[in-house]
């Protein structure tokens, strides 16, 4: 009998959960002072700022790869300056990947975070400000604990989203075995090659994985507490 | 004669108090502050709702930016808009007290009180354990804040404040929000902590028995505009203020608690102009207490009573009258032994006891009046 999972499906399976770790934690990085500063400024720039972010929501992947492959690519503007910094391109290669799937996922990751800060209102930092915290000091003592709940929200989104995406690896990414070769690219070259039963295994341990994730998102989530 | 606690003019002036000429909008309101307070005491920044008091608070925390002028506190200049002088609140330690408190909920109440004490330090001439032992604090260190009452997490919030090390407190009506027996309590816990402070506090308030019972100083504040500002028994005495301060125009007594009386539940209080008799409070012999006498609790007669159930009767002299706001009324200012009192009287009864300045009465105060 055959295994379940072959050492082609396992390889993806690895590499997809590599690729979904990265990008959640680079996301969490980016994402948090991007959300941070959405919810506290009041430039003029936040709303256009805002839909930019949450551009992916509504864009098809296929359109985001094919851009990102314009810029990225040896004639972009990103390619060339990547390339006269001695760099190798990113285009068909695990940190072209990660370029994508972070632009891809930035609105689940940024919209949760932006919401729970948003959510803990001026009061507490204030206070805070009056018991002589700076505002970086505020940022992580009071607006961070507060916004936990948020943080699980968005890393568990950010995750879960880069797991199951498709389009803009495709683009960008290629199906590179072991490289960028992931785990919707696999599924689906089992489906192109006629191989319903692997590809229903594979289906099915993302589905299993995606309510997994959300289900211990809910469960994650601190009961809320009763505001001041 | 001037109370010991009132502070007098020249100390009005101080340059180590605070100084604050700011003008700026609130919607419809436009808000004009110009206040020089004293560099000690509590000043009470009093009016009706809406008058812009919680405004005025955040403009010299510096939490609104929107003001344009100067405040300085002593030589440390906070803002000065002129010169684009603007110190964030958090370096011009404060002690910020609000209506609802408002607590870290992701700290313990300890968090919370070591918020800004470790922030300022742990100086070591703040005493910590003692703060927390005269608020009540003990036993409720490591609790989690919103498993506390309402009066509970105002005691945490005040003290997280005293122990931020600030240099200017700012409580904005920190007992509006609670009930009637919180409230009673906590404003104990301030009458003691009043007169160890060290430091100068501004007290909002719309509630005139805790202005009365607080406050050293009193900036009257209507519409955005400050009406008055002087010292407390002085202003809220003031005749022509009596249209602003509607029923909290009265004298404020300072007196020492000589006697109690166990049987009667009541407590004998000296002052100046003789003694009176107030419900009892719990306060011990020679401790100083204040009691408020509202202008409208107070009767005239010519002679002393005896068939009367007033207690208290208080040999006085009258010195002025003035309108009061309604016209069937006036307002009578009595010098009882250098204390000045206020009756609200109608003036049919001035004309029928022929009352002029200079004319001897006596002022009879309910002691139910006279309640905590």
């Amino acid at each position: 009998m055959m295994p379940l999972l072959s050492t082609q499906d396992l390889q993806a399976f690895g590499l997809t959960l590599r690729l979904a770790a990265t990008v959640t934690a680079v996301l969490l990085l980016l994402g948090t002072p991007l959300a941070w500063w959405l919810a506290q400024t009041r430039s003029r720039w936040q709303r256009p700022v805002a839909a930019m972010i949450a551009l992916p929501l509504v864009l098809p992947p296929t359109v985001l790869g094919f851009y990102l492959l314009l810029l990225l690519g040896p004639q972009g503007a990103v390619g060339r300056l990547i390339a006269a910094m001695g760099l190798s391109a990113l285009p068909f290669t695990f940190g072209g990947l990660v370029v994508g799937s972070v632009l891809y996922s930035l609105p689940f990751v940024v919209q949760p975070l932006h919401n729970a800060f948003e959510a803990i209102g001026a009061r507490p930092l204030e206070v805070a400000a009056c018991l002589r915290a700076s505002p970086f000091d505020r940022f992580f003592s009071v607006a961070c604990p507060m916004a936990l709940p948020g943080f699980i929200t968005a890393a568990v989104l950010g995750f879960a989203h880069t797991m199951g995406e498709f389009g803009v690896v495709l683009m960008i990414g290629g199906n590179i075995p072991g490289q960028t070769r992931v785990l919707s690219m696999r599924i689906f070259d089992h489906v192109e090659a006629g191989e319903y039963s692997q590809a229903h295994t594979l289906s099915l341990c993302l589905l299993v994985f995606s309510f997994a994730a959300l289900l211990a998102m809910s469960l994650l989530r601190p009961r809320r507490v009763e505001r001041d | 004669m001037t109370e010991p606690w009132a502070p007098n003019l020249s100390e009005r002036e101080d340059p180590r108090g605070l100084k604050a000429t700011l003008a700026w909008r609130r919607g419809e309101l436009a808000i004009e502050l110009d206040i020089a307070l004293p560099p000690r005491g509590i000043t009470a920044l009093f009016g009706p709702s809406g008058a812009g008091k919680t405004s005025c608070l955040r403009a010299i925390a510096g939490l609104d930016r929107g003001s344009a002028g100067t405040v300085s506190l002593g030589d440390e200049v906070w803002q000065d808009s002129a010169r684009h002088v603007f110190v964030p609140p958090h370096r011009r330690r404060l002690g910020y007290v609000t209506q609802e408190a408002s607590l870290f909920v992701h700290r313990s109440v300890a968090g919370n009180l070591d918020y800004g004490y470790r922030r300022a330090g742990r100086p070591k001439h703040i005493d910590r354990d003692a703060l927390i032992e005269q608020f009540g604090l003990r036993a409720m260190l490591g609790r989690r804040v919103d498993a506390l009452s309402g009066g509970e997490r105002q005691r945490v919030a005040i003290v997280r404040a005293l122990l931020s090390d600030p240099s200017l407190l700012l409580f904005d009506e920190p007992l509006s929000a609670l009930d009637t027996t919180a409230r009673n309590d906590l404003l104990g816990r301030l009458e003691t902590l009043h007169s160890t402070l060290a430091v100068p506090m501004i007290y909002v308030s719309h509630a005139i028995d805790e202005v009365a019972r607080l406050a050293d100083h009193l900036v009257l504040l209507d519409a955005g505009h400050v009406v008055a500002q002087g010292a407390l028994q002085a202003t809220l005495t003031r005749l022509d203020l009596s249209a602003a301060l509607g029923e909290a125009v009265g004298a404020v007594i300072e007196g020492t608690v000589v006697g109690h009386d166990a049987h009667d539940h009541l407590t004998e209080l000296a002052f100046a102009g003789g003694t009176l008799f107030v419900p009892r409070r719990g306060d011990i012999v020679g401790q100083r207490l204040r009691c408020r006498v509202g202008a409208r609790d107070v009767v005239l007669t010519l002679e002393r009573q005896t068939g009367s159930s007033a207690l208290n009767q208080v040999r006085a002299r009258v010195v002025a009258l003035a309108d009061a706001d309604h016209p069937s009324q006036c307002l009578v200012q009595l010098d009882a032994g250098g204390c000045v009192l206020l009756a609200r009287i109608t003036r049919r009864s001035w004309h029928a006891l022929a009352l002029m300045p200079g004319r001897e009465v006596w002022a009879q105060v309910k002691a139910v009046a006279l309640g905590a």
